[in-house]
């Protein structure tokens, strides 16, 4: 609950925790507090614990910080010792609490600080870095996370085509694959154009909710299936560690059919996302 | 389903009279259930000055008039001619205006009990929990009840203990302790004004939660001639598709019109109505459909909607559109 978060104490030095993900997957998350006593040890005594075998960074600024030079001298030290102890790691900057910025300014707001944040680091350092524009106010945090997260699946590119070729042969509007623990996207086959960008986001939340109901008796929500006159979406389990939507507008394909077809498909998607 | 000018015929449907002490809530509840306000944007709401009449017709089985007066609304003895109550009212419906809360029976000074109590009606007295001691509300109650009665003896009563949520009623206990109390204070209030045979049944309610709900699902129920017909409906559908539970929803407001004779469960309440959601909000999102020039067109919950949800404990929710 993003309201709840007015709640939190400053994070004291390193906090760790884990997340499951896909099944075996486990990210080792390790929130590391923001004062700038910690900085010091960072990047001092405990450097080598901290920055030895890094994966991912997600670095995240705060746009409505009174001292964006601090923040950027405190981005150069990481990104020094990141350069010197795990080079191949990826990086992402997040530019969060983007809510406080005028929605008309946002896009440049945001485009300013990737510039000045990729010189300064381009000009020492050779890394790519992707960037988000986030709040937890809105999708843009469920967007950036799905973002990373998709950049860490297996053989992402090659369970992009397999799902391109199911919704080709299920008739689908859309086919999107969901990780069952978080409703995070990781992939999805698109071919039938829609214009609202963000509707895996909202999909994705509106059946976290309903979960949260079904919990509270204590039921456990498999799957469902959705229509009016113009479309039929269909979300079920999938692979074990997934579920999948598919959209139909159709109307002549039987949703019985999609079924078979997609059942059909499970094993052989289990050896790309198990 | 809705129609823009308010017809005469209107007037004579069943009212139901939303009144209570000054920011107990009366508003807030309207606008929660029938203009889908999220709850806390009625922190802004402004105090009531006149009685404010709007009209429900979602439905052929949802149609009744709603009256919201202002906290200290004071009967008039004296005009009994002016006493038709119903001046003009307002439809509810997504696109309601704001054309000035002081429409409706022009002022106060029309209304005396006949031209509020005199017709099919339901008082629902909204008593603010929060705000103890209650006595003072509860001779206004009783007040009530006693004007109703003298013009209206089918008047049917209903008290909402409202606003249980937050640090003061954080317990089912402590709702339930509550509503004896209470109850037991309106008993023996009716009591000293000899007006015991009056029915008044309560109900705990919130606008943070289903409560709200439920509760005026129970009252639009009373008001609705073909109940019973409805009931023994459903009663027959559960027995011959052997399912456990239904519900006839007003889409629109989430309220229920009716439910057969098995027993609710405030749960299952609640997952259908979260239900509901699911299939609005998945429509909005998949199921606008457009018209020649690419403008969206028509609603969303349409005649064909239809959905299923499977869990993991066996249970299947099944939701369909059923025509008049
Ligand atoms: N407006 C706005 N406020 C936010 C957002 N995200 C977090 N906050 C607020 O920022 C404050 C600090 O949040 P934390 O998550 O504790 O920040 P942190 O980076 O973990 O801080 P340290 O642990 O000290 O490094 C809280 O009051 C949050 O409610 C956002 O997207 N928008
Ligand atoms: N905690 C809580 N507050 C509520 C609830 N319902 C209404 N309120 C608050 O109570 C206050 C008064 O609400 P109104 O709806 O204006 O009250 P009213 O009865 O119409 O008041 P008058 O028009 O002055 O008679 C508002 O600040 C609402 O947010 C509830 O269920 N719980
Ligand atoms: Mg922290
Ligand atoms: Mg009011």
């Amino acid at each position: 609950m993003a309201r709840d978060t007015m709640r939190l104490s400053p994070t004291l030095d390193v906090e760790h925790h884990h997340v499951r993900f896909l099944g075996n997957l486990v990210l080792n998350l390790w929130d590391c507090g923001g004062q700038d006593a910690f900085y010091e040890s960072y990047f001092d005594s405990q450097r080598d614990l901290i920055f030895r075998s890094v994966e991912v960074l997600i670095y995240v600024f705060d746009v409505e910080s009174a001292d964006t030079e601090k923040d950027m001298s405190h981005f150069m030290g990481v990104l020094e010792a990141i350069d010197q102890y795990s080079p191949d790691a990826k990086l992402f900057v997040l530019i969060h609490k983007m809510d406080l910025v005028a929605e008309e300014d946002r896009e440049s707001v945001f485009l300013d600080r990737q510039k000045m944040i990729l010189g300064l680091a381009t000009s020492r350092f050779n890394f790519a870095v992707t960037f988000f524009k986030t709040s937890i106010w809105d999708e843009t945090l469920y967007k950036a996370w799905s973002g990373i997260v998709y950049q860490l699946v297996p053989n992402v590119k090659a369970l992009e085509e397999q799902l391109n070729s199911l919704c080709e042969i299920c008739g689908a509007n859309e086919m999107v694959l969901f990780e069952r623990a978080t409703f995070l996207v990781i992939a999805h086959a698109t071919h039938a154009a829609h214009s609202d960008v963000h509707r895996f986001e909202k999909i994705s939340n509106i059946i976290k909710q309903f979960k949260l109901s079904c919990g509270k008796t204590q039921a456990q929500f498999h799957g469902m299936e959705v229509g009016n006159s113009a479309f039929t979406a269909y979300i079920d389990l999938f692979t074990s560690n997934t579920y999948i939507m598919v959209i139909l507008s159709d109307s002549r394909i039987h949703t019985t059919t999609t079924q078979i077809n997609v059942k059909a498909a499970r094993a052989a998607f289990e050896a790309f996302v198990p | 389903m809705i129609s823009s000018v308010p017809q005469l015929t209107d007037l004579t449907k069943p009212r139901i009279l939303l009144m209570g002490p000054r920011r107990s809530g009366k508003t807030s509840i309207l606008r929660v259930v029938f203009q889908k306000m999220p709850p806390h944007e009625t922190l802004f709401l402004e105090s009531t000055h006149a009685v404010d009449i709007r009209l429900a017709n979602n439905n052929p089985f949802l149609q009744f008039q709603i009256w919201d007066f202002p906290g200290d609304f004071f009967f008039n003895r004296v005009s009994r001619n002016g006493g038709e109550g119903g001046g003009g009212g307002r439809e509810l419906g997504g696109s309601m205006t704001q054309e000035g809360e002081g429409e409706g029976p022009k002022g106060r000074e029309l209304l005396d009990e006949v031209g509020v109590f005199g017709a099919p009606a339901a008082l629902v007295f909204v008593l603010d929990a929060q705000d103890e001691p209650y006595h003072e509300a509860l001779t206004r109650l009783v007040d009530l009840v006693a004007r109703g009665q003298s013009v209206n003896p089918s008047l049917h009563v209903v008290v909402f203990i409202h606003k249980v949520d937050g640090d003061l009623f954080l317990s089912d206990e402590h709702k339930v302790d509550c509503q004896r109390d209470v109850q037991h204070r309106i008993a023996q209030e009716l009591r000293d004004a000899s007006l015991e045979h009056v029915e008044v049944s309560c109900f705990l309610t919130s606008i943070y939660d289903h409560s709200i709900f439920e509760a005026f699902s129970k009252i639009v129920q009373r008001l609705t001639h073909q109940l019973p017909v409805m009931e023994n409906l459903l009663n027959y559908l559960i027995s011959a598709c052997k399912m456990e539970k239904s519900f006839l929803f007003d889409v629109v407001s989430r309220l229920y019109l009716a439910t057969d004779s098995n027993p609710v469960d405030m749960q299952t309440y609640e997952m259908c109505v979260d239900m509901i959601d699911v299939v609005v909000d998945v429509s909005c999102i998949y199921g606008v459909k457009y018209d020649a020039k690419g403008e969206a067109e028509g609603p969303v919950y349409d005649s064909d909607s239809s959905s299923t949800i499977h869990l993991s404990n066996g249970m299947v929710l099944y939701l369909r559109e059923v025509d008049e």
